[in-house]
Formats: C-alpha cells, sequence, structure tokens
C-alpha cells in the first residue's frame, strides 16, 4: 500500500467514525423538523442550514454517508461473491458452461449500467417502508453488479485452472469441489479485493444518480442520493449553493479516495 | 474479417434474443401485467369484458409471450407506452434524434480532450506534468453525472448547450486514464526508443511510433465510451430538461410504464453492441497494416 493510499484509508477512516458518531455530533435527529428555520441558511445553530422541511443539513449529512458509506461496501461484497461464484466456476469448469456464462457477462454489460438499474428497479415495489427502500436499492446494486468483476475473475481462474499446484492437487485426488473452495478461490484474492475497491465507489454514484431520481433510497431516511435530489429544483440550488455543496463535496471526495484505493488502471466497463 | 463478421452479428442476434427474453419477462412479471382499464368500463357489456378477459389471457403463457413479443419488435413494433398513450415507436422517432446527437457530440468531445490531454501528458514528460488532468479526469470520475450537469447548467450562457458538455465530461476522464496508460505503455517499447536514439523529433516519435501503433487499442474504447454516455444520458437530460431518450427512459421508470421502459433498454443495449461490434471490425481491418507500421 501506497502513502496516497493509506493517507486515503485515513480520511476514509474519519469520515466514517464521524456517520457512526452521528448520534453524538449532530444536535438532532435526521427527520426531526423546525417549523421555525425552513430553508434557513448556514448558522451557529444549523451548521449546514436546513431543508425546506426545517430538517437540520447536518445531521442528514451525517446519517446520509452512515447508510451511503457503510451500504455500497455490503453491496460490493456482495456483487464480488456473486461474480466468484459466476466467474470462478465458469473459468474453472469450462467448455460449455464457460460460453453460457460469457454470453450472459456480454449480454449484462451491453446493457448501459443505468437504464439496466432503471428498468429493474421500476419493476420493484416504489412505495414501501424506507428502510425496505435501502435494502432494495443495495441489494439491486449488488445483485446486478457483478458481471464485470465475474469477467475478470474468469479470465483469472482461467490462467489459474492449468498451474502447477491445480494439476498436482487434481492428480493426488482432491475433489473438484475442494479443489475450487480451498485451492482456486484463496488464490483469487487479489483480483477479488481489487474488484470489491472498484465496485464501492462505482455503487456510491449509482446510488447516487439513482437518488437523483428519484429510484433510491426514500423519504424520510437520508443517503447521498436522495440529498442530492434537490438538485432538481436547480434554479433554487444556484441561487443557494450552501444547500448542496457539503454533499457534493463529500461525496466527490470520497469517491476520489475509493478510487485512488482502487489503484490497478483498468479497462472502464 | 468474414468469420469476424459472422461472429459479430452472431453475437448481437444473440443477445436481441436473450435481452428480448429477459425483456418480455419484465414485462410479463411486472406489477399491472394482465390488468386492463376498459374491464373498469361500467358500459361494456358481460360478452365484451370476457373478450377482454380471454384476450389478456392469451399473454399469461411466457412463451407466446415472448414470441409476439419477439415478432413485434423485429417489424418495429416496439409496443405502447401506457403512461404516454402512445406507441413506444412514435416516442422513439421523436426522441432518439436528440439524444444521438448530444451523445455524438459529447463522445466526440469526451474522447478528443482525453485524447488531446493523454497526448500531452505523454509527450511532456516532466515531473508533475499529469497533474492537472489526473486531478481534472479524478473529480469528473468521482462526481455524479448529475451534479456535472448542474454544474454545466449554471454556465450554460458561456458555453451553449450543456448536455453535450457533461457527456464529454462524462466520457473523458475513462478515455483519458486509459488512453495515456496505453500511450505509455507503447512509449515504452524497443522500437520508440530505437526511434528516438535515431534522433526523431519527438513529435514524430509520439505520432508515428507512439499513436499510430496504439491506435486500435484506443478505437476499443468507442464502444465502452458511447455505452457509458448513455447511462449518463439519464440524470443529464432530467436535470438539463432535455427531452431526449434519457428522460422518457427515467419517466417510463417513475410511472411504471415497464413496456416503454424494457424497450429502450433493449434498443440501446442493441445500438451499444452494434457500435462495439463496429469498432472491433474497425479494430480487425487496421491491424495488419498499423502491424506493418509499427515492424
Amino acid at each position: 500500500m501506497t502513502r496516497k493510499q493509506k493517507l486515503a484509508l485515513v480520511v476514509l477512516g474519519v469520515v466514517v467514525v464521524a456517520s457512526l458518531g452521528a448520534g453524538l455530533l449532530a444536535q438532532s435527529s435526521y427527520s426531526e423538523q423546525f417549523r421555525d428555520a425552513i430553508s434557513a441558511p448556514p448558522s451557529a445553530r444549523f451548521w449546514l442550514g436546513t431543508d425546506e422541511l426545517g430538517r437540520d443539513r447536518f445531521a442528514r449529512l451525517l446519517y446520509g454517508t452512515r447508510v451511503s458509506l457503510l451500504l455500497a461496501p455490503a453491496a460490493a461484497l456482495l456483487a464480488t461473491l456473486i461474480a466468484a461464484m459466476i466467474g470462478g466456476a465458469a473459468g474453472y469448469l469450462g467448455g460449455r458452461w464457460e460460453r453460457l456464462v460469457t454470453t450472459g457477462i456480454d449480454l449484462f454489460l451491453s446493457l448501459p449500467w443505468l437504464f439496466l438499474l432503471l428498468a429493474v428497479r421500476a419493476l420493484l415495489p416504489l412505495n414501501t417502508s424506507p428502510v425496505t427502500s435501502v435494502m432494495i436499492t443495495f441489494l439491486l446494486l449488488g445483485c446486478l453488479g457483478w458481471a464485470a468483476p465475474a469477467r475478470m475473475i474468469r479470465a483469472g481462474t482461467r490462467t489459474l485452472r492449468n498451474s502447477d499446484f491445480l494439476v498436482q492437487a487434481s492428480a493426488s485426488g482432491v475433489s473438484r469441489r475442494r479443489l475450487f473452495w480451498r485451492h482456486l478461490l484463496p488464490n483469487l484474492r487479489p483480483i477479488l479485493l481489487a474488484q470489491f475497491w472498484i465496485s464501492i465507489p462505482l455503487f456510491i454514484l449509482s446510488e447516487a444518480n439513482l437518488g437523483l431520481l428519484g429510484l433510491g433510497v426514500s423519504e424520510p431516511v437520508p443517503s447521498w442520493g436522495a440529498m442530492l435530489r434537490e438538485l432538481e429544483n436547480y434554479s433554487a440550488v444556484l441561487q443557494n449553493p450552501w444547500m448542496l455543496t457539503p454533499v457534493v463535496l463529500l461525496v466527490a471526495v470520497v469517491s476520489c479516495l475509493q478510487l485512488l484505493l482502487g489503484t490497478e488502471e483498468r479497462m472502464p466497463c | 474479417m468474414l468469420p469476424l463478421l459472422l461472429r459479430q452479428a452472431r453475437r448481437i442476434l444473440l443477445t436481441v434474443l436473450l435481452g428480448g427474453l429477459l425483456g418480455a419477462t419484465l414485462v410479463r412479471m411486472g406489477p399491472g401485467f394482465g390488468v386492463d382499464e376498459r374491464e373498469l368500463d361500467s358500459r361494456l357489456s358481460a360478452d365484451s369484458q370476457q373478450a377482454i378477459r380471454a384476450e389478456r389471457a392469451k399473454e399469461s403463457n411466457i412463451a407466446l409471450f415472448y414470441v409476439h413479443y419477439l415478432g413485434g419488435f423485429v417489424h418495429g413494433d416496439f409496443g405502447f407506452s401506457r403512461s404516454l398513450n402512445r406507441p413506444v415507436a412514435e416516442l422513439l422517432r421523436q426522441r432518439l434524434p436528440l439524444t444521438l446527437e448530444s451523445l455524438g457530440l459529447g463522445v466526440f468531445g469526451g474522447a478528443s480532450i482525453g485524447l488531446l490531454l493523454a497526448l500531452l501528458t505523454v509527450w511532456w514528460r516532466a515531473p508533475g506534468a499529469d497533474l492537472v488532468p489526473a486531478l481534472l479526469s479524478g473529480l469528473c470520475l468521482a462526481a455524479p453525472a448529475a451534479v456535472i450537469a448542474l454544474v454545466l447548467l449554471w454556465m450554460g450562457p458561456w458555453i451553449g448547450e450543456a448536455t453535450r458538455w457533461a457527456i464529454a465530461l462524462v466520457v473523458f476522464p475513462h478515455v483519458y486514464r486509459y488512453a495515456k496508460n496505453q500511450l505509455i505503455a507503447t512509449s515504452e517499447s524497443p522500437h520508440v526508443v530505437a526511434a528516438e536514439a535515431k534522433g526523431l523529433s519527438s513529435w514524430r516519435v509520439l505520432w508515428a511510433h507512439v499513436f499510430t501503433p496504439a491506435a486500435p487499442q484506443l478505437a476499443a474504447l468507442a464502444g465502452i465510451s458511447v455505452s457509458l454516455a448513455f447511462g449518463a444520458a439519464i440524470p443529464i437530460e432530467v436535470i438539463c430538461d432535455s427531452p431526449g431518450v434519457g428522460q422518457l427512459a427515467w419517466r417510463a421508470a417513475m410511472d411504471r410504464d415497464l413496456p416503454l421502459l424494457v424497450t429502450i433498454t433493449v434498443l440501446v443495449a442493441l445500438m451499444t453492441l452494434v457500435v462495439n461490434s463496429l469498432a472491433d471490425l474497425a479494430l480487425a481491418a487496421w491491424k495488419p497494416s498499423s502491424g506493418g507500421a509499427a515492424a
């Protein structure tokens, strides 16, 4: 790990700790409404002002960071696990199974990511409880984001498939299942880790875009996407840039840091 | 060349078939399928209502429904939008040109900026030469497309059409990062070192010995850029209030107009695939000559 990456990890750690300590740092709950201070500018009472319902923006930012920053890695973990199973099995088994999976991956990758998310999200219930909407949003990201990592994992598995240690283990009578779980998957760890880190900023930005389009986490639970939804009223945002500057900056900085942690340069997909 | 052409055609056909199946399944399983508002019309007799139900029952078999859906798709019948009460083909005819124009100019602009900055970075090898492009690309990569669109909308009076610029700024960082890595890798090849040792000018080395051999790999970015741009078009068109296909897809999602949404998704996937295939074919056509030049 380089010095830049260590620094990125420290800054991300501070943001995560701040979001976990939202109850201590924020003076109010994310849904508490102050009717005497609607759309108030930043002040000593409300550090980042209030929104049009009189809710403290600072509290919402901290709680929203918790939702986005903790669930994006969870979705990335799910996507990486699915990719490891599908891509790993395809690369290991080869033949017809591999061709089938490759076709599936090609199909998934030919569908523009946001179009796919939009289509599947529209199929699922839209009028759900806020907590359910959080789960649906991130499960969707996790379940649909497996294709690009699966392609990399399949390629990595193909390289490993004919390596000496696997041939030797196979010749010693180790079962195919044991070979896959005990010998192949642990050796794919660097690829899996890289794919995990690469997926996080992608999912953070996807959640932000989905939330902005009204198909993400629903009110009153805050998330970065839900907070960015105020961009729709852009004339108000342009007149009062303080409304969204903090959340935009935070999304950009955190995504930049995550990209820095994802290190390896790669073909964009 | 012919086998590649056939392979690409097979790939497109397979994707359309699978995408169609996925789309038809989504529409068939989606909420509201099988419900007909005409059934609520009290003026209709019991026989008429029975006939309407029988008409819908034909579509309950998913295989038959798929064949019917695909048949319509092939003949240009993309279904009917319930929310906008118009045929999907008509909606696409109206909105597609605007999106294609924005995408074309946006992708061209983004790819040009990315390539130019990558070439400058490779040519000007001083320490920290890539600081500004790297920061700029990192910023564009880390910002949601809608935020980029809003910033450009704010700058509207100076830059003109915000949609195109926003798409260009979404595409640019991907092109820049990939092109820079590709050009750096090529510039470290033995034939480039030899050309430099012979005393060729740095621009000539860059153009003839670095950029030209790397060009086929860079052409492969076209397909990816189009896919990226299509995805980014949704939030960008929503924010910029641009009446294109992206905005149509968003409205369809909000109104749960699945036939419209799924058709748009399959068509966009088809367009992306065609562009990808064209890039692959161009790559195959270019390879022999570029190989010769590099040698």
